[in-house]
């Protein structure tokens, strides 16, 4: 029960952080900062050159080394304290309260590159909390479609059976036969291709959420073909509601569990379904960070060459997250186990 | 006298048709055509050169291939009449052994070898000439050489005077006309008559055909293709070129071409010693393989300026059919030279230059880059990037932004539009992403949409459903005339507003008369005039707006002689009969 809830408490930490990424981050994922290409994370630190310790945290300037692309050297001559709630890049938080406080900055014209830049110059570490906005959302609510789907399919096969029962079977049996990654490039392939980034967000939860409700119908339609038998339904049967409400307050409360796991289980599905189609380059397009498009990066040969190590960032943040929801999948499975 | 023609003969029957074993009397039997000498440096015999192709090869036809993994392919495996030597740019007799202009232009006279042979033994001469010519010009088959074989619109005419000599003749002078014979393959008529009697020429020669029905002018002929897997192609028993020690090319006895469609897994290929050599990287991947090129056995080459240009364009054509109610407003944007003036001092052309091309390219102001040290108009000013006068042309144009709102056109509406990218080239895309951003300092909203290449064609050529889009041109041949069909306004690849009946512009309409005025003035200074002015009008009009000039960017296997990489395509075979492996035993057959 702890492991359940320290889970869960985590990933709400990371949610809200996703969130807010907007007041978390220190600038715009879009802001480019071209004589800043790859960049390394900078050190914090809280002891300077000459030895002094400073209570606030402060890291030194990254110099470009002459005739280098990409090779940076610090300047231990200029120092910027890590400042709170500085004024940073206009934003609207929660897509309405304008604002322009930033959680961390520091002064003057250069840039707190807490984890490294990307080949343009954007700070990764910005990149990466709008991207999980984009990612973890997607995921989130691909994932509660495909369960919405399947509660309704679900429900309608076991509840009413014979030939609703046998269509909506075959359909998930079908779905379930094609494998998924093709299945989710083939549609994405069949849509039109230019779209707004906002359309483009939608398109990305409908079609994976699309793509992933067999396996949730099919268990939901065993709960129910169960609890269609079970006495309290043939009481309220017999004292004539009507089947919508035997549906509805009788049946489906029993497949909450079966949701739920199914629902925590689909979510990191869902999640690498989108960082895939980004990752291929079928997901949101630039400037939006998204982590797939971050991971899509990693495909170029030069780039794990030169030892970019602070660009796998994203893939390190998905296999953070996929564990906490496998932890959570894994507690309310026995939870369900130990209930019936 | 008999003994030695009865040795001859006996050693003739013997010859391994194949090409891999040499007598002396076969030596000696070539030695008697009239072979071109060249000037490479003596070397090996043997080995074999393995390349990579980013697309599997569709056909073996000279005819009517236009991919270039086919071209690329074919082009070891033909002749031409006249060749345009790679390394100086200039004309020099190929299978021809002279040629002779007449005094008002429009007469040529082309003397051919004597003795010369097909791949397969058959020997050539005129006729295969006046055969060759009359498939290209046939307006059935539609051959892409049909184009630039006509002169002041009609044909050339081809007549055979004797055995070793063709005339050819020009409906008016031409400048450089020798130059229209580079790359026309010189096809065997004994193999293909056959075939275009009954109008299948276009359907021969596909990958499947069996090898002995193949046969060109070319160092090497075809041997083997393996589906998804490798095109071989072995060495020409009866090629027409020697080395100074008189010994018959090519060196290599085997070319391989393997099929790798992404870039990152040809650079993969190259740096596992599976290819031998490497063309057209992006420069990320040059430095990532020039930083390692001591301890691996390889030698990366930056070869300056090319002759290759990138560009952004608009579509000024009318609105298609399907267009919604965006389109059309969005058209009458990019039809404003102002709007395209402002959109060109808004673009970080130096930014592009370091961060996408890691300093190995050179900002454009026109679009003959510096690589074209003959022809570009050096008069013009270098690009300047000025986001103060971008927005000054905008006001002027009557587009309006207030503070860090949304760029507005005189009616109220944002400014808002698509670039189109090919989906396969990650330089342009990163291209796209830089000038997203310079153009979003404006207050433009810039919509990056990666497609793929050929659909992405056929809506800028065909539908004009589209926007905006980037694109890189060049590489052929440093001479205007090359590029007719860009500049003129009737031309096919007239990008922004193709085959047009009458030019739309002023300024249109004074470039073609300037570029059809050029192509027949033999005065070179005239000519160089008559191109800065095009030059000058383009930089001013806009019509693209030119990014920059990339570096040629080669690679090779240590150890292969005569490796001279030129700046012209192909930057690597251009000399592929003098190549050869300076040690060891190079590689077993595959």
């Amino acid at each position: 029960m702890t492991r359940l809830r320290t889970a869960a408490a985590l990933l709400a930490v990371i949610y809200a952080a996703a969130a807010a990424a907007a007041f978390l981050a220190p600038y715009s994922p879009t802001e480019q900062n071209r004589r800043f290409p790859f960049a390394p994370p900078m050190t914090l630190r809280f002891v300077d050159a000459s030895g002094r310790f400073h209570v606030r945290p402060f890291v030194y300037s990254l110099v470009p080394r002459a005739n280098t692309f990409d090779v940076y050297d610090e300047d231990r001559t200029r120092a910027h304290a890590i400042r709170f709630f500085v004024t940073g890049a206009r934003y609207r938080f929660a897509g309405l309260v304008p604002s322009s406080r930033h959680l961390v900055g520091i002064d003057g014209p250069e840039r707190l590159f807490l984890m490294g830049s990307d080949e343009y110059g954007r700070d990764v570490f910005s990149r990466l909390l709008h991207g999980a906005g984009i990612s973890l959302g997607a995921g989130l609510l691909a994932a509660a479609v495909a369960v919405g789907l399947g509660l309704v399919a679900g429900g309608a096969a076991g509840f009413h059976g014979g030939v609703v029962d046998n269509a909506v079977m075959r359909g998930a049996e079908l779905m379930m036969a094609v494998p998924s990654l093709y299945l989710l490039l083939a549609v994405r392939a069949a849509l039109p291709l230019h779209l707004e980034p906002a359309e483009t967000f939608v398109l990305l939860v409908t079609v994976v959420g699309v793509v992933g409700w067999a396996r949730p119908a099919r268990l939901v339609r065993a709960v129910v073909l169960s609890a269609r038998t079970r006495d309290f339904v043939v009481a309220a049967r017999s004292s004539g509601a009507s089947n919508t409400r035997v549906l509805a307050r009788h049946v489906l409360p029993e497949t909450t569990g079966v949701a739920l796991t199914q629902f925590a289980l689909l979510v990191p599905q869902c999640i690498l379904a989108e960082v895939t189609l980004s990752f291929f380059g079928l997901g949101v397009s630039e400037p939006v960070a998204s982590w797939g498009s971050m991971l899509a990066d990693l495909q170029r040969f030069h780039i794990l060459a030169a030892g970019h190590w602070w660009l796998f960032s994203p893939g390190v943040a998905i296999l953070a997250v996929f564990l906490l929801y496998y932890a959570i999948t894994d507690a309310l499975h026995q939870r369900l186990m130990l209930r019936s | 006298m008999v003994p030695r023609a009865l040795a001859l003969i006996v050693a003739w029957c013997l010859l391994d048709p194949s090409g891999l074993v040499w007598t002396h009397a076969a030596a000696q039997q070539v030695r008697e055509a009239e072979l071109l000498t060249t000037s490479g440096e003596p070397g090996r015999f043997g080995g074999q050169l393995t390349l990579t192709q980013r697309a599997e090869p569709r056909t073996l036809n000279p005819v009517i291939a236009v991919d270039s993994p086919s071209r690329e392919i074919i082009r070891q495996t033909v002749g031409d009449l006249l060749h345009i030597n790679r390394e100086t740019q200039l004309v020099e007799p190929a299978l021809a052994r002279s040629w002779t202009v007449s005094p008002d232009g429009r007469r040529l006279v082309v003397t051919l070898r004597k003795g010369l042979r097909f791949s397969d033994g058959d020997a050539f001469d005129a006729d295969d000439v006046v055969f060759s010519f009359q498939v290209y010009l046939d307006e059935k088959i539609g051959s892409f050489q049909r184009e630039l074989l006509h002169v002041g619109g009609r044909p050339i005419g081809v007549r055979k005077i004797d055995e070793y000599t063709v005339q050819f003749e020009l409906a008016e002078a031409k400048a450089g006309a020798e130059r229209m014979f580079d790359t026309v393959a010189m096809l065997p008529k004994h193999l293909l008559e056959a075939a275009y009697a009954k109008g299948q020429l276009a359907e021969t020669w596909g990958l499947s055909t069996d090898p002995a029905r193949v046969a060109g002018l070319g160092p090497f002929r075809f041997k083997e293709y393996v589906t998804g897997q490798r095109v071989v192609l072995e060495r020409n028993p009866h090629y027409w070129k020697r080395d100074s020690k008189a010994r018959v090319l090519p060196y290599l006895d085997r070319l391989v071409f393997l099929p790798v469609a992404n870039e990152d897994a040809q650079v993969l290929r190259f740096r596992a010693g599976e290819a031998d050599a490497i063309a057209r990287m992006n420069a990320e991947n040059f430095d990532a393989l020039a930083r390692e090129q001591a301890g691996r056995g390889y030698v990366m080459r930056d070869l300056g300026a090319g002759l290759d240009y990138t560009f952004l364009f608009f579509n000024q054509n009318d609105p298609p059919a399907t267009a919604g109610v965006d389109m059309p407003r969005r058209l009458r944007w990019f039809r404003d030279t102002t709007f395209r003036q402002a959109v060109s001092a808004a673009v970080d052309r130096e930014a592009i230059a370091r961060l996408v091309y890691r300093g190995r390219a050179v900002p454009l102001a026109g679009h003959v880059p510096p690589g074209n040290k003959r022809w570009i108009n050096a008069s013009l000013p270098a690009p300047v990037r000025s986001t103060a006068r971008a927005e000054t042309l905008l006001r002027k144009a009557g587009f309006r932004r207030t503070g860090d709102e949304p760029l507005v056109d005189p009616d109220g509406t944002v400014v808002e539009f698509s670039i189109l990218v090919a989906s396969s080239n990650t330089v342009l895309r990163q291209i796209a992403t830089v000038i997203q951003d310079d153009l979003a300092a404006l207050g433009m909203r810039v919509h990056v949409v990666p497609f793929e290449f050929r659909a992405m064609i056929d809506r800028i050529l065909n539908t004009h459903d589209y926007e905006a889009a980037i694109l890189a041109l060049g590489g052929g041949d440093a001479d205007p005339n090359a590029e007719l069909n860009v500049w003129l306004s009737s031309g096919p690849q007239h990008l922004w507003r193709p085959a047009q009946p009458h030019p739309a512009t002023a300024w249109e309409a004074e470039i073609d008369r300037l570029m059809r005025a050029q192509v027949g003035m033999l005065d070179v200074g005239a000519r160089k005039r008559a191109y800065d002015r095009v030059q000058a009008i383009v930089a001013e009009e806009v019509p693209m707006v030119f990014l920059v000039s990339p570096n040629v960017l080669v690679g090779a296997r240590a150890g292969l002689g005569n490796f001279r990489p030129v700046v012209l395509d192909h930057h690597l075979l251009w000399n592929v009969e003098e190549l050869f492996w300076r040690t060891g035993p190079a590689r077993s057959p595959q």
